[in-house]
């Protein structure tokens, strides 16, 4: 895991961003003895921990560092944190994605800091010449108490760096923990409030020029030709050209996602330049043909078809109707179910859709390169540099060693910075203009180029008989371009007779990992139907729920089953007790329930709606999350309550419509994201104590959010809510300012 | 391209710009002043908030030429260091998940806070609702405004 100790010297640049609130760096030695890759030591007994994850808002600048802290034995306050290189040799696999940076990172992390203090106490033994045994530690310091010997982990920082990385030291229990488990502030904090250049967005060199990409106005279009000349008169323009982003026959790899292959860039000196000179480009686009790409995945090679159509929203609804209907593929199957339903005394079917979902990051992407023949090098926004990397090599035709990438803090990443299409189109246009370049895309750039969560149907079916016990269930699950249907979770396993089926429709409008991809829509769309199934067996929402997961522990259907039934119904339960479910103070407000189990965490919601000027409003939710242990927990309140709030959003207002191809929204005033005032008043949220190993955080909360309010409006207005965006069936006004 | 005289954070500056280019650009890229964010270009999402003559002004949608000699005020210029009783709101109450549209959440806040020192909540919920926040940080954001309203 870890490269050998020794003298690092120390490095500077935009992605390189010391943290610390407390320290004044400028009277600190600059001799940095490595210990481990994650941590330096000077002299003078400042500690340096490397955060090696991308920071995209889920607060890793400040969660891993502590974790380190915690078994290095080191004062928190004193700690200086900041954005490691990328190096996937040394700190690992540097990737923000999938709820994974504490998972990923939790062991490697503890191991760090327990090899490196056992280096510490190593080297002072040796000097004091006592058994290393006696030799203890408290907050950056080493004692041996017999002598009374005692000096600061800076003393022997130098000497501990020369030894190697020992294995297999052991690591502190979960219960004595004292900086995990603790609230700390975001060790950003300061930067952020006073507007330091921390965003890729933000890079700047002497020479950069601005560079903006023309993409065709709409899915199934590309570039003819073009008439520049009016827009070379601009001032500011150097040039006008187009790149092709990847050379025919080029293998994509999964993250490698192209909407647009044939580019037309406009470069010039400052954006706001390179903006109007764009708007008097004259362009002719021309529909595409049928085409077939092969992409390498992490499931090996697939090949997908890009059909020609502009495709409009009416007709792909339709459309989705129609494959509803035909055979599809079969995912998972228990029993008999087709029996099951011939024989059953009640049916209870209903079918859900949501629409496409643009990410709008607040900070649209972006990012800086500067390719020379010798080198390239990269500072920005990227969830997963070294997934891009290779793909960077291949398209310039040079070593991944002469590529290096800086990370920045992202305004937001959401899944879609863990592609790479602009740092590729970046990188070819660098090496182009032979000069240092900042590509940025402006709002409507961001929104209109694809990489969207997916367009998605299910319909459930519930069998009862007739005594209304559940005696089978059945969900048929597709999309545009994907089907959403995770088939192992609840309720697989709690339901005798049980199928999921997925089909999926090619198009040439592309997707990606949006917040919990798929969970996002399964939960919805599950949790609403279970809620309706409740009331149609007559039962709490909540008791069903338990009922079927008591099953799935004491006798659980079928293999593979991905949850565990204990913590799925524990946080039901604790989320019951905190919003008072049933108690006289719940009856003021329109309740409604939902549970979810994706990236190993449970999470449960109850939203309360009141009418508010006539209007359903959300005005308060409670939150129980089990994730195991817990890193920073005021932290993790925030991200949960960030994770509702964007999911009250999206399920009320979000969505993205396409007509003839062209995206209907490309900017914030028809795309419509919850505002202020439209946040519930308060987010209660509570977390399952536990010394389980920490699981998935920034995701997991965020897709029952949508079927808790779905299922809270159908008590304040007796409506269902089956198709997402639900605010279009509400009447909510617009709140604009 | 006509020169235009700024005041900008107490200075006087001079730039030499196309006097249409939103007030915005000319902070990010010809002062360096990149602690105003550019979020949607349209005057939708707040990012780029400043005070023009104390007010909070879009500057994304604010032509230079009609701001020149009117004191203008970004989050550079709001204290020495950081130390403005908004800017410390925000840190004791961690208000902050990727942080890029907060800069122009404070300055929202402090051109609120200014005009009403005592807002209610739905006075806070709607001097706020012009910055958009992805990250969804609404319920710390108005804790934060808040407590320096009764802090004072
Ligand atoms: S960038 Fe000015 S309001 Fe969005
Ligand atoms: S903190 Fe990320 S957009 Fe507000």
């Amino acid at each position: 895991m870890l490269a050998g100790g020794g003298l690092m010297i120390s490095f500077s640049g935009l992605g390189k961003l010391v943290s610390s609130e407390n320290i004044d760096l400028k009277n600190v030695a600059d001799e940095w003895n490595e210990i481990t890759g994650y941590i330096k030591i000077t002299p003078d007994n400042i500690i340096k921990i490397l955060n090696p994850n991308p920071e995209f808002g889920q607060n890793v600048m400040t969660s891993l560092p502590m974790i380190v802290a915690e078994e290095l034995d080191v004062d928190w306050k004193k700690v200086i944190v900041e954005m490691g290189p990328h190096d996937n040799v040394k700190l690992g696999p540097q990737f923000t994605g999938g709820s994974n940076s504490v998972r990923m990172y939790w062991k490697p992390l503890r191991e760090a800091g327990a090899a490196a203090r056992q280096m510490l106490r190593d080297a002072a033994a040796q000097t004091w010449s006592v058994p290393v045994d006696e030799v203890t530690t408290k907050a950056g310091l080493l004692y041996h108490e017999k002598s009374g010997k005692s000096g600061t982990y800076g003393e022997f920082a130098s000497k501990a760096a020369a030894n190697p990385i020992p294995k297999g030291i052991k690591l502190k229990d979960v219960k004595s923990f004292n900086v995990v488990g603790s609230s700390s502030r975001n060790v950003e904090g300061s930067k952020i409030v006073t507007g330091k250049p921390l965003f890729g967005i933000d890079s700047k060199v002497d020479g950069m020029l601005i560079a903006m990409i023309e993409h065709p106005p709409a899915f199934g279009k590309k570039l003819k030709s073009f008439d520049a000349s009016e827009t070379l008169k601009m001032p500011g323009i150097k040039d006008v050209f187009t790149i092709k982003l990847y050379e025919d026959g080029f293998e994509q790899g999964g993250f490698d996602t192209r909407t647009f292959n044939d580019l037309l860039v406009v470069v010039g000196n400052t954006t706001w330049e390179v903006m109007s000179a764009r708007k008097k480009l004259k362009v002719t686009w021309e529909q595409i043909t049928e085409s077939k790409e092969t992409v390498a995945g992490f499931r090996g090679k697939t090949e997908v078809v890009i059909p020609a159509e502009l495709e409009t929203t009416s007709a792909q609804l339709a459309k989705m109707v129609e494959f509803a209907k035909k055979p599809a593929q079969q995912l998972r199957r228990d029993g008999d179910p087709e029996t099951a339903f011939a024989k059953a005394a009640q049916v209870l079917e209903r079918t859900y859709t949501a629409p496409f979902l643009a990410h709008n990051c607040m900070e649209p992407m972006n990012f800086f390169a500067h390719v020379t023949d010798e080198k390239a090098l990269f500072i920005g926004p990227h969830q997963a540099p070294g997934w891009i990397e290779p793909t960077l090599s291949k398209v310039l035709n040079m070593p991944a060693d002469k590529i290096e990438i800086q990370m920045t803090r992202m305004g937001g990443g959401f899944g879609l910075r863990a592609y790479g299409h602009y740092m590729t189109e970046a990188a070819l246009i660098s090496r182009k203009m032979k000069a240092p370049i900042k590509l940025v895309y402006s709002r409507e750039d961001d929104m209109t180029y694809g990489i969207y969560r997916p367009m998605y149907t299910a319909t459930y079916r519930a069998a009862l008989d007739a005594n209304k016990n559940l005696i089978a269930f059945h969900v048929k699950g597709g999309g545009i371009p994907e089907h959403p249907i995770h088939a192992n979770r609840f309720p697989a396993g709690a339901v005798d007779n049980y199928l999921a089926e997925g089909w999926a429709i090619p198009s040439n409008i592309t997707i990606g990992a949006f917040r919990a991809p798929r969970s996002n829509f399964n939960a919805a769309a599950e949790q609403s139907f279970l809620d309706e199934l409740a009331e149609t067996m007559g039962k709490d929402p909540i008791d069903l729920r338990l009922e079927l997961l008591k099953r799935a522990k004491e006798n659980p259907v079928g293999k593979n089953n991905e949850y565990d039934a204990d913590r799925y119904a524990g946080v039901l339960k604790f989320v019951r007790e905190k919003s008072g479910w049933n108690n006289s103070e719940s009856k003021k407000y329109s309740r409604g329930v939902a549970a979810y189990f994706c990236h190993n965490s449970y999470a449960a919601h109850v939203v309360d709606v009141v009418k508010k000027d006539g209007q359903p409003y959300v005005e308060q939710v409670f939150s129980a999350i089990d994730c195991g242990v817990v890193i920073n927990p005021d932290a993790a309140v925030n991200m949960v309550q960030g994770a509702v709030v964007d999911g009250i959003g999206n399920a009320l207002y979000g969505g993205l419509t396409h007509k003839d191809g062209a995206p209907e929204q490309n900017n914030f005033n028809r795309y419509r994201m919850i505002r202020h005032k439209e946040a519930p008043k308060k987010i209660d949220v509570s977390f399952v104590k536990s010394d389980t190993d920490p699981t998935g955080l920034g995701e997991p909360p965020f897709p029952p959010v949508f079927a808790a309010v779905a299922n809270a409006l159908y008590k304040a207005t007796g409506k269902r809510y089956y198709d997402q965006p639900f605010g279009k069936h509400v009447e909510i006004n617009s709140p604009r300012m | 391209m006509a020169t235009i005289n700024l005041n900008i954070n107490g200075k006087s500056q001079v730039v030499d710009v196309d006097p249409k280019t939103p007030l915005l650009w000319v902070l990010r890229e010809h002062l360096n002043l990149v602690g105003t964010k550019y979020g949607c270009g349209i005057a939708q999402c707040g990012a780029c908030t400043v005070h023009l003559e104390g007010n909070a002004v879009r500057s994304c949608s604010v032509p230079v030429s009609t701001v020149s000699n009117k004191k203008i005020t970004t989050i550079e210029g709001l204290s020495e260091n950081g130390d403005h009783p908004v800017q410390k709101a925000w840190l004791e109450h961690d208000v902050s998940q990727c942080g890029y549209c907060q800069t122009g959440q404070i300055m929202s806040a402090v051109a609120l806070l200014k005009s009403n020192p005592a807002p209610t909540d739905a006075q806070i919920e709607t001097a706020m609702s012009g910055n958009i926040c992805r990250c969804g940080t609404y319920l710390r954001i108005k804790d934060a405004i808040r407590s320096v309203n009764t802090q004072r």
